[in-house]
């Protein structure tokens, strides 16, 4: 039975995984797949590391520092990568309705 | 006083992730203290952020609030990214939009800018002091003020207890 919960948490984790996966395809500039990609992937993999965990209780103190440490580097790998494309000068789809990091850029140089 | 306070702090939390992972042999206590011991000394300067969490009862007791707050936050985004990608019209109205914080630590900045990723819809670029600039899928409004009220007021209040 609780191998049973454990397997249905997975595969909860997995759909949004899943999810994330359609999300790189279907969004239309690098900071939207970002979005996308991260949100679903943390909450994805979060889940599947808890049913895992619940499968298995005597993992559940390891899984726990996994998802911690997921919880911390995945938002600033994101993050920076998001950075870097938009100082890179990567376009933001047409459907942007502002952009006030490169209004600010264009008026201060390096700002600040 | 400050630096010794990040210095313990870290210190625990090494020992900590030791314990939670090579378990509680006598052997394994003594050398997973001495190794943490070490690092933290090795790498004080970086672990100089930890002082400024603050150690009230008022505080502490803040830090679950948040985490459930947190959380919550976290389910909600998954299920907004879910609904967006799903339906067929593809609903995203995306901008970068600046707002601004009242939070002084770094630490706090740091956990702030993490916590606004992974929240529903929003995404932080770059931050410039106590500026961010946030990518944001659904953008409703375009003003300073108006965006840190709806993106930032929910998490500040609560690191700003924590944090200051």
């Amino acid at each position: 039975m609780i191998a049973f919960i454990g397997s249905l948490i997975c595969l909860a984790g997995s759909v949004f995984l899943l999810l994330g996966a359609l999300g790189l395809l279907r969004m239309p500039d690098v900071y939207n797949r970002m979005q996308a990609g991260t949100k679903a992937t943390t909450l994805g993999s979060l889940l599947t590391l808890l049913g895992i965990g619940i499968a298995q209780p005597a993992w559940l103190l390891k899984l726990l520092i996994l998802v911690i440490f997921i919880l911390l580097t995945n938002p600033i790998s994101s993050n920076v990568l998001v950075r870097a494309a938009h100082f890179k000068g990567v376009k933001l789809t047409e459907k942007t309705v502002r952009d006030n990091l490169k209004d600010d850029q264009e008026k201060g140089g390096d700002g600040d | 006083m400050q630096r010794i306070k990040s210095f313990v702090l870290g210190m625990l939390v090494l020992f900590a992730l030791w314990v939670a992972i090579a378990g509680t042999d006598r052997d394994e206590l003594v050398a997973g203290f001495l190794i943490a011991l070490l690092i933290s000394w090795i790498f004080r300067r970086n672990f100089e952020l930890l002082g400024e969490l603050r150690l009230n009862p008022q505080a502490l007791l803040r830090i679950p609030v948040y985490l459930a707050l947190f959380l919550r936050e976290l389910v909600k985004s998954s299920l907004d990214v879910a609904r967006r990608v799903l339906s067929p019209s593809l609903p995203i109205n995306p901008g970068i939009v600046k707002v601004r914080t009242k939070l002084q630590s770094k630490l706090g900045r740091i956990i702030l800018a993490n916590s606004i990723t992974l929240t529903p819809g929003t995404m932080t670029v770059e931050t410039r002091g106590e500026y961010l600039y946030i990518h944001w899928i659904d953008t409703q409004c375009e003003d300073v003020e108006a965006a840190t009220r709806s993106i930032v007021h929910c998490f500040e209040q609560h690191l700003e207890v924590i944090f200051g």
